[in-house]
């Protein structure tokens, strides 16, 4: 039992210390994440947006398809990042691999199907006589849509929060194609997994006990906003 | 917005331009994969009137709604605005007419900014926003509520944020579909009550669908009957209770109790035996618009319990135009001032007398007594 309370006082120290090697590392991995999961937004919210408001052939294979992304194995993702980026690949000779960037796009294949099944389930849930109900106030088409949006935008922030949540705790993309190398690629999954396996506890116990504090203020967040959601409800009629 | 100066203007101009109604719908068809909602629906809309659009459930009302409101597109027919043309895809024209959903969802946020929207979608400057929302939430009692989250208020108060999120908005025309339909039974009279002071107070005109005969009564000044996606009569309210065009309006508009029958032989000036289902013949009046039915025809007869007149047992009828029926008195059920009697005798019937003229005639359950009922107050409608 000593090994785990003396590391864990011990990554107490190291997180409140401001230590050098702890920081660097957490804030590369909140800025790959954060890139990551951005770069997804920017693929993965017109595509939830899309498939939830329209009624289009092929539909049901695309939201099956975005089902499907959910369950997208990192290490397949970073096979295919690293494929893309090694040297024989299409894109060897922009010469991405083990870099924060082939990182951040890895991470953005694997957070935009997180970013568009939970968008498409927000815009869904917001019935559409609420764009009608716009329009018979005299907005716009486009004004309208925005205001629908508005109306699941609780839905959308927690699509947003759901897609870091995947990111940043996810080990074999990163480990694949960063390459997990000390101050450049190394974020705190693969630094978990690196001192762990030097003896480290106290160290990968301070990322691990950092991981935990994100999962936990995450999943508050995705919970305060589906209750929003419900209470909201019990005062609207239509909801 | 230079089209709604003109409108002004013309409107002023007496005689010609002030003809034509405020909105028009010409021969408005709706389908919906297959289905007809809506064949050939016309109605006219006059400046400072209120029109209800009585219906029941699935009648096509909210298809109708929709379209006059400018947010969906009829499949034939045209709907005019001042008699121009227009559609969804005319923003002014959109911007002209206001709708307050029956089931109105109220925008995430303040009551104040939902009262604002319609304004904020004309790109009003926020100091006029200001100011024109202010007297409208002071009109129906929200002031108080202006800055509050709307998931803190009541179904009423809802709805009075819907309607004050159209009326801010000084429509031309004002369109509410089943504006009450949410309400408990008191607060759909308040709310009622405030409905028709509030929208001649802030609209040009208005139209009321609903499924409440009482409700388009109270509201409005022409009715038009939408039955089954057609338009079976537009009248004033008292047209429609006095000479009903279809036996189903007889039945909406309240009063009146229906009976089922046969046509046993016509008679001179309108008038037509029918035998009822219970055995008892009566003379009745076929309603207007209707030909002479065939002996045999399977028909309504309609009437007001307020017609039938009672007396004692074998008394003579008056005149022959007054149908006399044996009766015995089933059951008796005091309403206020007022007794209703439930009779049998060919078939069942309702009676209202008043106290007097029931103690009177010592009215008593099992007792015989002779009911009496002019052959005009019976309407006979084809089944």
């Amino acid at each position: 039992m000593d090994v785990f309370i003396e590391s864990l006082r011990e990554a107490g120290r190291l997180l409140l210390s401001g230590d050098a090697y702890v920081w660097q590392i957490l804030l590369l991995s909140l800025q790959v994440s954060g890139a990551g999961v951005l770069l997804g937004l920017i693929f993965g919210l017109p595509v939830g947006i899309a498939v939830g408001l329209l009624r289009f052939p092929g539909r049901g294979l695309a939201i099956a398809l975005i089902h499907t992304g959910f369950a997208l194995p990192p290490v397949v993702v970073g096979l295919f990042v690293y494929m893309v980026f090694s040297r024989a690949g299409p894109a060897g000779h922009l010469e991405l691999l083990f870099t924060p960037t082939s990182m951040v796009i890895a991470q953005a294949l694997l957070a935009a199907p997180y970013v568009a099944g939970i968008s498409m389930a927000a815009v869904q849930a917001v019935p559409p006589d609420v764009r009608l109900q716009a329009r018979g106030l005299g907005a716009s088409r486009a004004r309208a849509l925005l205001t629908h949006l508005a109306e699941a935008r609780l839905g959308l922030f927690a699509a947003v929060v759901a897609g870091f949540g995947a990111v940043i705790s996810e080990v074999g993309a990163v480990m694949m194609v960063g390459g997990n190398i000390a101050g450049e690629t190394r974020v705190m999954t693969t630094a978990i997994v690196l001192e762990t396996r030097r003896g480290n506890f106290a160290t990968a116990l301070a990322f691990g006990l950092v991981l935990l504090t994100l999962a936990f203020v995450v999943n508050a967040l995705l919970t305060r906003a589906q209750q929003a959601r419900v209470r909201a409800g019990v005062h609207r009629p239509f909801a | 917005m230079s089209g709604t100066a003109t409108t002004t203007a013309r409107q002023d101009a007496p005689g010609t331009a002030a003809q034509e109604p405020l909105l028009r719908a010409e021969r408005v068809s709706r389908n919906y994969g297959g289905r007809q909602v809506l064949r050939d629906v016309s109605l006219a809309l006059q400046r400072n009137h209120v029109l209800a659009v009585l219906g029941p459930n699935g009648a096509g009302k909210s298809t109708l709604f929709r379209i006059l409101l400018l947010i969906e597109e009829a499949d034939s027919g045209r709907v005019l605005l001042d008699g121009r043309q227009v559609g969804p895809q005319d923003s002014d024209a959109r911007r002209r007419i206001a709708g307050v959903f029956q089931r109105p969802w109220l925008f995430r946020g303040t009551v104040r900014a939902n009262v604002a929207y319609g304004l904020r979608a004309r790109s009003m400057s926020r100091n006029a926003v200001r100011d024109a929302v202010a007297p409208v939430l002071e009109a129906l009692g929200l002031a108080q509520f202006a800055d509050r989250s709307i998931d803190s208020l009541s179904g009423g108060e809802a709805q009075r944020v819907a309607l004050a999120r159209a009326l801010v908005l000084r429509p031309d025309v004002l369109l509410l579909d089943e504006p009450t339909a949410n309400l408990d039974v008191t607060a759909q009279r308040r709310f009622r009550e405030d409905l028709e002071h509030l929208v001649r107070a802030h609209a040009r005109a208005a139209i009321v669908v609903t499924h409440d005969a009482a409700e388009a009564f109270a509201l409005a000044d022409h009715v038009a009957v939408l039955e089954a996606g057609s338009i079976t009569q537009s009248a004033t309210p008292a047209e429609l209770v006095a000479a009903p065009a279809t036996s189903f309006i007889a039945a909406f508009t309240g009063a009146e109790l229906l009976l089922d029958g046969v046509v046993d032989a016509s008679e001179a000036g309108g008038l037509v035996r029918v035998r009822l289902a219970g055995g008892a013949t009566l003379s009745g009046r076929i309603a207007e618009g209707y030909g002479q039915p065939a002996t045999g025809a399977r028909v309504h007869v309609a009437y007001r319990p307020e017609d039938i007149t009672l007396g004692p047992a074998d008394e003579d009828a008056p005149t022959s135009a007054v149908n006399r029926l044996p009766v015995i008195v089933h059951s008796i059920v005091p309403t206020g001032g007022l007794v209703r009697v439930r009779l049998l005798g060919g078939a069942p019937f309702t009676a209202v007398l008043t106290r007097g003229s029931a103690d009177a005639l010592g009215v008593a359950t099992g007792i015989s007594l002779t009911a009496y009922l002019k052959a005009t107050a019976l309407r006979v409608f084809p089944a």
